[in-house]
């Protein structure tokens, strides 16, 4: 086995984290369904409970076809290691309560998937943490909101639904200057499209239900830990460990510290685990990342270009056309597309655009209209009547909704179908 | 990568195949500055080492025993040949302990996680010893074996072949 290479992307994507096993040659990832491992001894078994050796105790906290799609998904985003979890929203969860303490408080844009902000604003209000959300737009609104209590920043690669690209190096320089850790979800772009930890975000966050799965199948989410944040003064790493006999996390496992304090505690003990059969969906849909990606942009660049010159659209929020505020932004840190995913701005029929939406969406053939993102086929989802349609208009505009926004996530069907399908849904509702 | 050693050390003082080497051919491992408490980070080392199967030799002049292994006050009162001597001590100690390394004829010397001393590096590398530096000789181990694999480490093992993940 060698370690002397460096193997591309696209090599990592088939092989990273998956040695073909001595015992079966199984070429595949096989499903390890078990709930429990024999120890080899009662000595053996207590080690591993002390973590004084690494093992397999209990799926909750690890498993082999797990470890597989968290090394691989490691090596494509160039970390240290990851840690998987059953849901993006638990991967949010399982870092933040690893890196905060209750009195806490952190920044973050406020470009950010609804799911993500309602959590920040409302669930870590009852463990006692404090977020504050900045326009991510101006980096003096970071550096504004940054107290001596806050612990972390926190951003997406491309913002949704505003198709904003993150300031990498503007921000990360800030979370240095202020020795915080600058923490980025990474799912809109996928590690193919960008890889934060090269531009100085020190952890990376998933929905790998997205386009690491890449066919909708799977709830699951990762965390990808850098392991080159000095965890030595952080309060919440580096105090002694109570459960574990006052163990110091980063004095111990070093540059591990972070991941196997996020395992052997908060992922121990909050109970959001991936099944090893989502981890097996996860690696067999990394095997094909590029190829899916390089269609994903390439498509949404065509059906973008398609919906700026029609006379129904008003407007479209994609950082890979030019006249999107962040299109050089997009070009410097997503070179081979920016995404997927972008919003567009209907024109209201009888100055009503969530009616205009609505039946809009009713007319589309082809899209489906489903509250997700990141597969393999095209989806669209009009927020207005659908997941924000209990809020007012003022309310919306306070979300930063528009009532005529409809986002879609452009999949790898054939271009001129989804260009059928979108002219023949404008026609219905002009008549 | 998370190491405050450039490129060109990485490739002198954190070799993988040096590491594989020094964890394939050695039996015995001295271990400098070793503590009895149990949450300290050489103690995991210690007690993961002789899980293991290596033999352990504790090096701490103020205690007896450590781990059911008898302590020895400095290396060069350790009756039998050593392999490795694993360091835990400050780095401004760390040109003595290779000097007493050379001097007992130990094949290898490994300055775990954090511990950087270039002078103590380059003596030992002169001497014929292999060395490994800010690294830890538990992780690297739980790298290469794949226990670290279960817990996720990007372990950058890339192979094909039908192996057996060990060392």
């Amino acid at each position: 086995m060698s370690d002397k290479r460096k193997f591309g992307f696209e090599t990592r994507m088939l092989h990273a984290g998956h040695i073909p096993d001595s015992y079966s040659g199984a070429r595949a990832v096989p499903i390890y369904q078990t709930a429990g491992y024999v120890f080899d001894s009662p000595e053996y078994a207590a080690s591993l409970f002390e973590l004084k050796q690494y093992g397999n105790i209990y799926s909750r906290i690890s498993n082999p076809t797990t470890a597989v799609f968290e090394e691989r998904v490691a090596s494509l985003e160039g970390g240290t290691g990851a840690l998987a979890t059953a849901s993006g929203q638990a991967a949010q969860m399982i870092c933040m309560m690893t890196l905060l303490n209750p009195g806490d408080e952190f920044v973050a844009s406020s470009h950010l998937y609804g799911g993500t902000y309602t959590q920040f604003e409302h669930t870590f209000k009852k463990l006692g943490v404090k977020v504050h959300f900045v326009d991510p737009m101006d980096i003096k609104n970071w550096e504004k909101a940054i107290t001596p209590k806050t612990r972390l920043l926190y951003g997406e690669t491309i913002g949704n639904p505003q198709g904003s690209v993150f300031d990498f190096e503007g921000v990360s320089a800030l979370a240095k200057a202020n020795s915080i850790p600058l923490v980025i979800d990474n799912t809109l772009a996928s590690p193919y499209l960008c890889r934060p930890l090269e531009w100085g975000a020190d952890i990376v966050l998933h929905s790998a239900t997205k386009f690491l799965n890449g066919h909708g199948t799977s709830i699951a989410g990762v965390i990808i830990d850098s392991g080159k944040f000095d965890f030595s003064n952080y309060p919440a790493i580096s105090s002694p460990s109570i459960p574990y006999h006052n163990l110091n996390f980063f004095e111990t496992f070093g540059h591990y510290g972070f991941l196997m304090k996020a395992r052997c505690e908060t992922l121990r003990d909050v109970g959001a685990t991936i099944s090893p059969f989502d981890s097996f969906l996860l690696v067999t849909g990394m095997e094909t990342l590029s190829v899916r990606m390089e269609r994903h942009v390439s498509n949404a660049l065509t059906i973008s270009k398609f919906l700026k010159s029609h006379p129904m659209v008003d407007w479209v929020n994609f950082s890979g056309l030019p006249d999107h505020p962040h299109y050089e932004r997009a070009q410097r840190y997503l070179p081979k597309g920016a995404g997927s995913v972008f919003a567009f701005g209907l024109k209201a029929i009888n100055n009503n655009p969530r009616e205009t939406g609505k039946k809009f969406l009713e007319n589309l053939e082809l899209f489906s209209h489903v509250a997700n993102l990141g597969d393999c086929k095209s989806l669209v989802i009009h927020p207005a009547s659908t997941t924000h349609q209990q809020l007012s208009d003022e309310e919306l505009k306070r979300a930063n909704i528009k009532p005529e926004l409809i986002r879609l996530s452009i999949g790898l069907e054939t271009t001129d179908d989804l260009i059928w399908d979108l002219e023949q849904a404008f026609h219905a509702i002009s008549q | 990568m998370n190491t405050r050693l450039s490129a060109e050390e990485r490739s002198k003082f954190q070799n993988s195949e040096t590491i594989r080497k020094i964890l394939n051919k050695s039996k015995t491992i001295a271990i400098v500055g070793l503590s009895d408490k149990r949450e300290r980070a050489s103690n995991f080392v210690g007690s993961y080492l002789k899980s293991e199967g290596y033999t352990i030799i504790p090096v701490n002049p103020l205690k007896q025993e450590i781990l059911g292994e008898k302590c020895y006050p400095d290396l060069a009162s350790i009756p039998v040949a050593v392999d490795v001597v694993d360091i835990f001590r400050r780095p401004d100690e760390c040109v003595n302990i290779v000097k007493e390394a050379i001097a007992i004829k130990a094949k290898a010397v490994v300055m775990q996680l954090g511990i950087v001393n270039r002078d103590a590096a380059e003596l030992a590398q002169a001497n014929g010893l292999m060395v490994i530096m800010d690294r830890c000789l538990k992780m690297e181990h739980g790298r290469y074996n794949g226990n670290l694999h279960w817990a996720g480490m990007n372990t950058e093992i890339i192979t094909a072949k039908k192996v057996s993940r060990f060392i």
